[in-house]
């Protein structure tokens, strides 16, 4: 098997998925072009970038959002345990089920706590009352949010604060024990104190989940981050500038783009 | 000197004044609801006083000169053409709303859109006279004489089909892409999400849609009147001919006078009392909250 550069980085994990030469086009216009990247199982890694460099299209390619988007062409390779899967033989609800979203807006379904959790778990088959309520009460304790709602889950999650709703939207793909988690900036929409709790949440999936977070916050991809990849807009076109452990990132960035990102002066 | 001069911090004079207007057109509506259900009950109480309620209900039959006046196998009519018309027009009309705005490519469902706003457009004369001419003949085939129940479920089904296609559009496009996007994420499909996302989260609008359906059907006259035989029956078929509420007081008007023109005024009430009643169902049923 030939090994990329990048690859070589790696002396801790294997890669759960791998992008060769991606690329993502809206009708004519590409969004970025030519990402190659590994993800490495059970780490966490960052994008980071300015707004517009493509970072979350290339996130909603990860699991084939893209497929919901008119007009939208996916080109190169995208591998899941090295099984291709940009293949139309790939069924990418299945693919879902293994690679799950969390979006910026928390978007819990308009039902009760407990059935915005068990409606995944009955659609993929799971239907035995006492199995529901014992995942459902595993996965709530996970993210924090047991103690805080365990007497109301049966009221509307729509009443829960910003914070303990994007809490659930995790729990809600964790239920689903997912391989990867791809999270686009889970903390953006939230306040300080929420926005710390969800980081926290964040950061404990390390070594159990696979997770690629998007993110602005520099500060908050240090802190949680085990790999970051730096995108940024060349002539219109999304692309990834640089990528690298968090520690070579902040510390020693090969790129004086980087550099200058990560310190504050451009971006 | 200053841009803004007034430190005046009363209420602007032109909204007070819409203000009032606004007040007013609502008194006048609601004043016009009401006074048209003084007028029937005014018109409709000789002969409530002179028979009673319950000999509307226990008459032998309905032959107001000679003093019978059972409204039951009407009432019966309008009830059933209605329900059959509903129970059609619902899956029919929701099923199509969900197709155009879920699975259909877009220049279908604009096209579709354009046809089903057509239909809603066409007048009930002319349903009317296209069910007379086409389909109580084929009926008739079928089982003579074929004016019949089964041809007033069909035309009402074609003219409440518009709204309640329409309506359930119309809920369907304001929920949110973030419950789609959503589901779509943990792998649902998106017949799922429609069946327990969507129709739950627009269950509300959907009924609106089914009481405006009912309402029309329930005071369609025109139409039902060209196509359902009128013979005042309780029907034991769909093949059977019926007379409604609405098409025994267009059918009888012109000549009813005294206490049969009074029981046509009784027989508008009862229309009306069937409407409110199912408003107040339909009503109640959206009402309850759908977190289970």
């Amino acid at each position: 098997m030939k090994k990329s550069q990048l690859t070589q980085n790696s002396r801790l994990s294997l890669p759960s998925m791998q992008t060769e030469r991606l690329s993502l086009y809206y009708g004519k216009k590409a969004a970025f072009t030519d990402v190659t990247m590994p993800i490495y199982s059970g780490k966490i890694t960052a994008l980071i970038g300015p707004s517009g460099c493509g970072k979350t299209s290339f996130l909603s390619c990860l699991n084939r959002l893209t497929d919901l988007i008119p007009h939208t062409k996916v080109v190169g390779s995208i591998r899941l345990d090295a099984v291709e899967i940009l293949n139309n033989r790939v069924d990418a609800i299945a693919l879902r089920r293994r690679v799950g979203t969390i979006f910026q807006k928390p978007n819990p379904f308009p039902f009760s706590i407990w059935k915005n959790l068990a409606f995944p778990l009955k659609e993929h088959g799971i239907k035995k009352r006492e199995q529901l309520d014992r995942l459902i009460e595993t996965t709530l304790q996970d993210v924090g949010l047991w103690s805080e709602v365990k007497d109301r889950l049966h009221t509307s999650a729509l009443f829960l604060s910003g914070g303990q709703k994007q809490r659930l939207c995790i729990a809600r793909a964790l239920v689903l024990q997912p391989e990867v988690l791809l999270l686009d900036e889970p903390c953006s929409a939230l306040d300080p104190i929420s926005s710390g709790v969800v980081e926290d949440l964040i950061a404990s999936l390390r070594g159990r989940y696979t997770v690629v977070i998007v993110t602005h916050n520099l500060a908050q991809a240090r802190r949680i981050g085990d790999y970051a990849a730096l995108f940024w807009v060349r002539a219109e076109v999304g692309r990834l500038i640089e990528y690298g452990t968090v520690e070579q990132i902040f510390t020693a960035p090969q790129q004086d783009l980087t550099a200058a990102y990560v310190n504050g002066i451009r971006g | 000197m200053t841009l803004f001069n007034n430190k005046n911090l009363s209420p602007s004079q032109s909204d007070l004044v819409l203000l009032w207007i606004l007040r007013g057109f609502a008194l006048l509506t609601g004043i016009i609801v009401v006074l048209i259900t003084a007028f029937l009950l005014l018109e409709a109480l000789p002969v409530l006083q002179q028979v009673g309620w319950l000999r509307f209900v226990s008459d032998p039959s309905w032959h107001p000169v000679q003093g019978f006046y059972n409204l039951m196998p009407m009432l019966w009519g309008s009830l059933l053409v209605t329900l059959g018309a509903v129970i059609l027009a619902a899956p029919l009309g929701i099923g199509s709303a969900i197709f155009c705005q879920y699975y259909a490519p877009p220049f279908f469902s604009g096209f579709y859109r354009q046809l089903i706003n057509l239909l809603a457009g066409i007048p009930s004369v002319v349903y009317g006279f296209w069910g007379l001419v086409v389909l109580v003949p084929l009926i008739g085939k079928l089982q003579p004489p074929g004016t019949s129940l089964l041809a007033g479920i069909a035309i009402l089904t074609l003219m409440i089909l518009p709204t309640i296609a329409l309506t359930a559009e119309a809920s369907f496009s304001e929920v949110p892409t973030e419950y789609f996007q959503g589901a779509a994420a943990l792998g649902i499909s998106r017949w799922a999400t429609i069946r327990s996302v969507v129709l739950p989260a627009t269950k509300s609008g959907l009924f609106t849609g089914l009481i405006l359906g009912t309402g029309r059907a329930i005071g369609e006259t025109m139409a039902v009147l060209m196509v359902c035989g009128n013979v005042v029956q309780t029907p034991t078929s769909i093949f059977d001919p019926i007379r409604t509420l609405t098409a025994n007081i267009a059918l009888e008007m012109a000549y009813a006078t005294g206490n049969h023109r009074s029981a046509l005024f009784v027989s508008g009430l009862l229309l009306m009392v069937a409407i409110a009643i199912l408003v107040a169902v339909a009503e109640g049923m959206s009402r309850r909250n759908i977190y289970g």
